[in-house]
């Protein structure tokens, strides 16, 4: 027994960033995922004393339920705003905003562009699962060709209703722009993967660099009308197709690459 | 250059005489005066977005600010404006956004989620003409917007309306004192005159003590996360955040009402304006007076809360009230509500960007004075306010016979007392 207890390894557990608290989100619902990885970071890089958090309209709007640091609760499509405000009064704080693709990439365009373009030092975590699943799973800016929401019944058609938006790729042309790349939770892999640009994302904000950017696909198995096990295959076969995953551009390696070379 | 100032912007402006240098007044934009009083009130961040007739307020902000190494932006709208405002002024900043009538409108739903999460911040209007994208001339057309409610939702703001530029310079800074007071939103409401004119400014400011309320986002080292928020799902919580906020709200109607009279002794006819109309106001009462016609201004300093109270006392010894406004008819009806039919209300409104000659409103008060009859000193009636039994009172020594009530006892079955909601 005492042997068993002295070689015992705890591997596992709920970071201290995360509240032990019961989520309000579907079951299957990505972000818990991402809530997860956003508070094993927080701790991993010692942020939560100084960080200040940016909840945003959406089934996201109670990350600050979840998310044991300071938060302030913006307007639908304003974190970028708000965000910049934090980040301009209180240099020495660690901000992020945490948006939806409805809040992110309809009502907020012009705050995140113009946040991107005036290279703001927040980082912009952004959930996309292409629908507006609070209100009940109405078409989103990023809703797929073809998908069937409660807003377009028959399937999302080009001529009507417009094209997905690639809107991290728009924003990653930007000289403002530090950082911006695209993950997934669709697999254990890419969850992985997702928590790698989010640590880069950070990294690149602590080193005072410009705007960084992750967005990361996800899954509304309610509004997609789909199991959870249905959805996380429909995300990593069908959704990566329109939104490939990986890193966009990094600003910051590019420039110390070159400072190196030169 | 607009401004003749003795001092360079970029200097320390002199904040206080002394006994060798009296400070002299100098001639200063009521725009400009307004940001360098914000300036010298601590305002630690500025968010606006380009708009006449407010345009030199923010360029002056734009210089000043970032050599004193505070916080300007320029936002990409006015939506961007008043949220960033709304996070900056989150962290504990003092933080100023100005704008104009049709930029107001964008920044409904920020004063909305500021006033519901309650963060003081200052913005000041310089209206011009509306409705839509109206004109660019002097306006109080905004009265409305500014005392009624911006955004959505069960919500007041603090309004403080300047009629001269130095007024303007001390009430920015009294903004910033109430706004971090009451943990709210505060509005001064000014107009394209009091924006553009140039007026002679003692130039001694106030900045308002700053004093940690608890709530400011900070990051959480060493004490519980904080959150600044609007949303309360559970009807239970909103309620009680909203009748919270309507103690506040009492609170400040309580404290704040700001006034001034003129000339009210002897007055017959009372002038009710505001902002640039009493200045118009100021002078017809002199031309009044030169023809023999006792008028006097009853000038209401915070649009809300409204000195109703006190404009009913000041009615009640008048034959008529004459409002002046820039609009077609917007504070007359607070006046109205304040005075209960006592006396007769007449208005004189000028819209568009017209602004009332002296002339005008001199014709406005003589034919009130024509068509009433002499106000006469009441005896106390059974309905005056001071005599009317308080309900409230009499429920608790007689029960509700007392009122005349014809059942039984009414028995509810609530945490609230419906009586004390419908007599708040």
């Amino acid at each position: 027994m005492t042997l068993l207890t002295a070689t015992r390894r705890r591997i596992y557990q709920r970071p201290a960033a995360l509240t032990d608290r019961p989520t309000h989100y579907c079951p299957g619902c990505g972000h818990g995922i991402i809530h997860r990885l956003v508070a094993e970071l927080l701790d991993e890089m010692a942020l939560a004393p100084r960080t200040i958090g940016v909840a945003s309209v959406g089934c996201s709007v109670f990350a600050y339920d979840y998310l044991d640091v300071d938060f302030v609760e913006s307007p639908h499509g304003r974190a970028a705003a708000v965000a910049t405000g934090v980040r301009r009064a209180r240099p020495d704080a660690f901000v992020f905003t945490y948006q939806g693709d409805g809040d992110l990439a309809a009502i907020g365009t012009a705050e995140i562009v113009h946040a991107a373009v005036r290279g703001e030092r927040f980082t912009a975590i952004f959930v996309n699962n292409g629908i507006y699943g609070m209100t009940g799973g109405q078409m989103a800016p990023t809703t797929l060709l073809g998908q069937r929401t409660t807003s377009s019944p028959t399937g999302r058609e080009a001529g009507l209703m417009g094209y997905p938006i690639p809107i991290t790729e728009m924003l990653a042309v930007l000289p403002g722009v530090s950082y911006a790349a695209r993950g997934s939770i669709a697999d254990p892999s890419s969850v992985g993967k997702a928590k790698q640009m989010l640590r880069r994302a950070f990294e690149v904000q602590l080193a005072g660099a410009g705007f960084s950017i992750v967005e990361i696909l996800s899954t509304c198995p309610v509004g997609w009308k789909m199991t959870p096990a249905q959805s996380m295959a429909h995300l990593a076969h069908d959704v990566v197709q329109t939104y490939p995953v990986g890193v966009l551009v990094d600003r910051l390696a590019a420039a110390r690459n070159a400072a190196g070379e030169a | 250059m607009t401004v003749l100032l003795d001092v360079a912007p970029g200097a320390a402006a002199p904040s206080a005489a002394t006994a060798d240098q009296p400070v002299k007044p100098i001639l200063m934009k009521g725009n400009e005066a307004m940001a360098e009083a914000a300036i010298q009130a601590g305002c630690d961040a500025y968010f606006g977005y380009p708009i006449t007739p407010q345009a030199e307020l923010l360029e002056w902000m734009a210089r000043r600010m970032p050599e004193l190494g505070r916080v300007f932006i320029q936002a990409e709208s006015e939506v961007a404006a008043i949220n960033m405002a709304l996070g900056a002024a989150a962290t504990g900043s003092r933080v100023l956004v100005s704008s104009s009538s049709p930029g107001i409108s964008l920044m409904a739903e920020g004063m909305s989620y500021l006033a519901a999460s309650e963060v003081p911040m200052v913005l000041i209007n310089v209206m011009r003409g509306g409705p839509g994208l109206g004109s660019i001339g002097p306006s109080q057309s905004d009265y409305f917007q500014a005392t009624k409610g911006h955004g959505h939702g069960d919500y007041r703001v603090p309004v403080f309306a300047p009629s001269s530029i130095a007024e303007a310079v001390d009430l920015v800074a009294e903004s910033f004192a109430v706004a971090e007071r009451y943990r709210t939103p505060v509005m001064i409401l000014a107009d394209g005159v009091m924006g553009q004119v140039m007026e002679p400014v003692v130039p001694i400011y106030r900045t308002p003590p700053r004093e940690s309320g608890g709530w400011e986002l900070t990051g959480a080292d060493g004490r519980p996360p904080r959150i600044v928020r609007s949303l309360h799902l559970r009807p239970e919580d909103l309620e009680a955040h909203n009748l919270a906020l309507q103690e506040k709200y009492a609170t400040i109607t309580q404290h704040e009402v700001r006034w001034a009279g003129e000339d009210l002794e002897d007055a017959e006819v009372a002038i009710v304006a505001y902002g640039t109309a009493a200045r118009v106001a100021r002078t017809a009462i002199e031309r009044a007076r030169a023809q023999g016609l006792r008028v006097g201004m009853f000038r209401p300093i915070t649009l809300w809360p409204f000195p109703s109270a006190e404009l009913s006392t000041v009615a009640s010894r008048m034959r008529a009230i004459v409002v002046v406004e820039l609009s077609a008819g917007q504070m007359v009806e607070d006046v109205r509500l304040a005075i209960e039919g006592r006396t007769p209300v007449f208005l004189h409104g000028r819209t568009g960007g017209m602004v009332p000659t002296p002339g005008e409103v001199v014709d406005a008060a003589r034919a009130a004075w024509a068509t009433t009859a002499p106000a006469r000193p009441r005896a106390p009636q059974a309905t005056d306010e001071a005599d009317e039994p308080d309900p409230l009172s009499l429920i608790e020594l007689g029960g509700w016979a007392a009122l005349g009530w014809p059942g039984p006892e009414p028995d509810f079955d609530s945490e609230l007392d419906p009586i004390a909601l419908v007599y708040r």
